[in-house]
């Protein structure tokens, strides 16, 4: 997936000269990940380069590029270190347009790696997504895949609003479904590995639907996509699985008609559960889909706790637990 | 377009990069007791000229020059010494430990011990440190037991943070050392309150804080030196500018144009630039500030200059930006190196006996690591407790968590 994000990057510079790239370690070096890896070779340190170890200044001048008329695309090396810039994410890069009637916008994205399962403890591990959907004016991103990472990416760069593109590190380097025992599987060996060359985007707001079933609804995005796989093939539970890949906007029509179909279902993310994301899609499935419920609606997520280090493993909500909600929200 | 012609961004770029050839010649570096040494209740506007130059006490020939020679004798030195080798063996095991997957991660200090190993002994008990995850060396200068540190780095049953904190992010209240946050620069404005704190109270106390050269371009360490410089609270203020921040240059930080010392001067706070590397200088520089704020004279901001001879974690490889040599090139030298070298000139130490205290220094490592182990290690052995996810997050366990505890079966 990696690649895939440079490819989206190496795109897009070459397409369109406001674009351009920045943070820490982004420059020579090509970012901790490797995501900007010879980009500055490529297109030269004024379009992408190191900054100062300050989010708030990246995030800052991101919003004043934008307002130039330039494409940002900044990146922020743990997205449990955008705390620092999220005063600017939030009071400006998000209203920007509504305040100034249009006169300025801030067309930035603002890239992340979140999530955990890489033993980086609680300031590696973090998946904020809901400090970010919580806020009007922002639309915010988050690829499960290669294939849809670079589309996703690439949509991003192109789109009139500010975009927070998170991406699970975990899935970087290959799809991982939550037995972290196995041996890591490379994304060559994916279906969705495969990335085309060239431009193409893939329009925000459009769930992807990962697997046909009739028993249950299961909404995930990032890596507890891959782990909702691995609990419906465990557990020989008919489910239909979204990829919802965009937060904000949120495809509610696939959702709607999912539900409506299967009548019953389970919501998964990585991060904590109180004010999660799981609790926006488990009000809109309610609204939207109440009268063809069979069961309640059941979150599976990570324990309202910081991410503890070395109990990593008794954290992360694996496919066990995952089965557990498949097959209780069946009786129900 | 203006008569100027078009713009252009100045983005820095450092001296070399891989496969070229160290060069330091930015660094202008003077002689041994040069610098002079003004009083401790100086104002801050007659000694902006300390800010440019660089504090320095150990000479080429091993010997100790000028006004800041703290007067230290043998015992304090090979105290000093010990703490230095110490550290280093401590890091080196710890590194070994992280490839041999009995921890997730390690981040050592080598080439740059004598800061916080020269610092701590300028402090007294009840001082607080507010440190990054690069100064071990204030736990180990105060002998603080090994085997505890181990078991914090392997996650282990004895694991004082119960396994929830990633390795290195010690916490020791007790030895005066606040609990690491991985959030860079958070705490150096922590350590200022803290020093308000001591104020308020009347006490005697001080604070010091704790940051990374690239980690002063946070806000959190501007605002630091605004709420120093308006309540003039007991805190001395660290800089530790070893070159490197990860992959990007102290150029990077905005170390071209002007020294990280230099900041405090829009502030009124008096600083200073200080060879880190000489453990003479640190320590006495270090008197210096401790006495200003025990004397109600409030903060200091100083520049330790001084080099990161090793990766910046187990997760990095600096071959990657800058030459292989680099390190070696680093003018001022090895502080161990340079310590020893004084000792044997005092006619207090030998080749011979510095090549034994390095062998039972490592054994007394190595015996600790053993003792650590056996606690276990991330993968191996007795593990913190699960039910520790739960508790801590609040003073007292609200229903969900109880809920969610039971959910997880523990
Ligand atoms: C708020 C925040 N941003 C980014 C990081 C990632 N990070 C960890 S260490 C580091 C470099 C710090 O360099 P410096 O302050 O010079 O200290 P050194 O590592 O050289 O001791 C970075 C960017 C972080 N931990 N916290």
């Amino acid at each position: 997936m990696l690649e895939a994000i440079r490819d989206a990057l190496d795109v897009m510079m070459a397409r369109d000269p406001r674009v351009v790239v920045f943070g820490e370690d982004v420059g020579y070096f090509g970012g901790v990940f490797r995501a900007t890896e010879g980009l500055q070779r490529k297109y030269g340190p004024s379009r992408c380069f190191d900054t100062p170890i300050s989010e708030t200044g990246i995030v800052g001048v991101a919003v004043g590029m934008g307002a130039y008329g330039l494409r940002p695309v900044a990146e922020i090396q743990f997205a449990d270190y955008m705390y620092p810039g999220y005063d600017q994410i939030v009071s400006e890069a998000a209203r920007l347009r509504y305040r100034s009637a249009g006169e300025f916008t801030a067309p930035i994205v603002v890239r992340m790696p979140c999530g955990g399962g890489i033993f980086g403890g609680q300031t590696h591990s973090q998946s904020p997504e809901a400090l970010f959907t919580h806020v009007c004016g922002l639309k915010t991103v988050i690829p499960s895949n290669p294939h849809d990472a670079k589309g996703l990416l690439i949509a991003a760069i192109e789109d009139e609003d500010p975009v927070i593109f998170l991406e699970p590190k975990r899935v970087y380097n290959g799809p991982f479904n939550g037995h972290h025992d196995q041996p890591v599987v490379p994304w060559s060996r994916h279906p969705l590995g495969e990335v085309p060359d060239g431009h193409y985007a893939i329009p925000l707001g459009q769930a992807a639907l990962r697997r046909e079933g009739a028993a249950v609804t299961v909404l995930a995005y990032g890596t507890m996509v891959h782990v909702a796989e691995a609990a419906v093939e465990e557990t020989g539970v008919d489910a239909e699985i979204l990829d919802l890949r965009s937060l904000v906007p949120l495809d509610v029509e696939a959702i709607e008609r999912s539900v409506k179909k299967t009548g019953r279902c389970v919501i998964l993310h990585e991060a904590t559960r109180t004010s999660g994301f799981g609790a926006e899609l488990s009000a809109q499935v309610q609204e939207r889909c109440f009268h063809h419920l069979e069961a309640p609606i059941l979150r599976v997520t990570g324990w309202d706790t910081p991410y503890p280090h070395a109990q990593e493993w008794d954290y992360f909500p694996g496919p066990e637990r995952v089965g557990r909600a498949l097959r209780a929200v069946l009786e129900g | 377009m203006t008569e100027w012609g078009p713009l252009s961004l100045h983005v820095p770029e450092p001296p070399v990069r891989p496969g070229g050839t160290p060069d330091f010649h930015h660094l202008s570096i003077p002689q041994a007791g040069a610098v002079r040494r003004p009083p401790v209740d100086v104002p801050a506007h007659e000694i902006h000229d300390l800010a440019y130059s660089i504090i320095r006490v150990l000479n080429r020939r091993g010997e100790a020059v000028g006004p800041w020679d703290p007067g230290l004798d043998a015992e304090a030195l090979k105290a000093g010494l010990r703490a230095l080798l110490k550290t280093r063996a401590y890091d080196a095991r710890m590194m070994m430990a992280q490839r041999q997957g009995k921890t997730s991660f390690y981040m050592p200090c080598t080439g740059e011990e004598a800061v916080a190993c020269g610092f701590q002994t300028a402090l007294a008990k009840g001082d607080m440190n507010f440190p990054t995850y690069r100064q071990q060396g204030l736990l180990i200068a105060q002998d603080w037991p090994l085997v505890d540190m181990m078991c914090q780095v392997f996650s282990n049953e004895r694991d004082r943070l119960l396994g929830r904190q990633l390795p290195v992010l010690y916490s020791v209240r007790e030895a005066g050392f606040f609990s690491v946050s991985g959030n860079l620069t958070t705490q150096f404005v922590q350590a200022v309150g803290w020093a308000m704190a001591s104020a308020i109270s009347g006490d005697t106390r001080v604070a010091a804080a704790w940051v990374g050269e690239g980690s002063t371009a946070e806000s959190d360490f501007h605002a630091a030196l605004v709420f120093a410089s308006v309540y003039r609270p007991p805190v001395i203020l660290n800089v530790v500018n070893n070159q490197w921040a990860i992959s990007s240059f102290q150029g990077i930080a905005g170390g071209e144009s002007a020294t990280f010392a230099a900041r405090a001067h829009g502030y009124g706070i008096p600083s200073m630039r200080v060879d880190g590397n000489d453990y003479l200088a640190v320590h006495a520089a270090a008197c210096w500030a401790v006495a200003r704020a025990r004397r109600n004279l409030g903060p200091t901001l100083i520049e330790w200059v001084t080099y990161r001879a090793g990766a910046h974690s187990t997760s990095d490889d600096p071959s990657r930006y800058r030459p292989r040599e680099e390190s070696d090139a680093w003018p001022l030298g090895d502080p161990i190196e340079r310590l020893k070298n004084h000792l044997i000139v005092l006619g207090a130490w030998s080749e011979e006996r510095h090549t034994q205290l390095r062998a039972e220094i490592e054994d007394e490592v190595l015996a600790a690591a053993r003792e650590a182990e056996a606690h276990g290690t991330l993968h191996d052995g007795p593990k913190p407790s699960t039910a520790a996810v739960f508790e801590g997050v609040y003073a007292e366990m609200p229903r969900h968590l109880r809920e969610q505890r039971q959910e997880m079966g523990v």
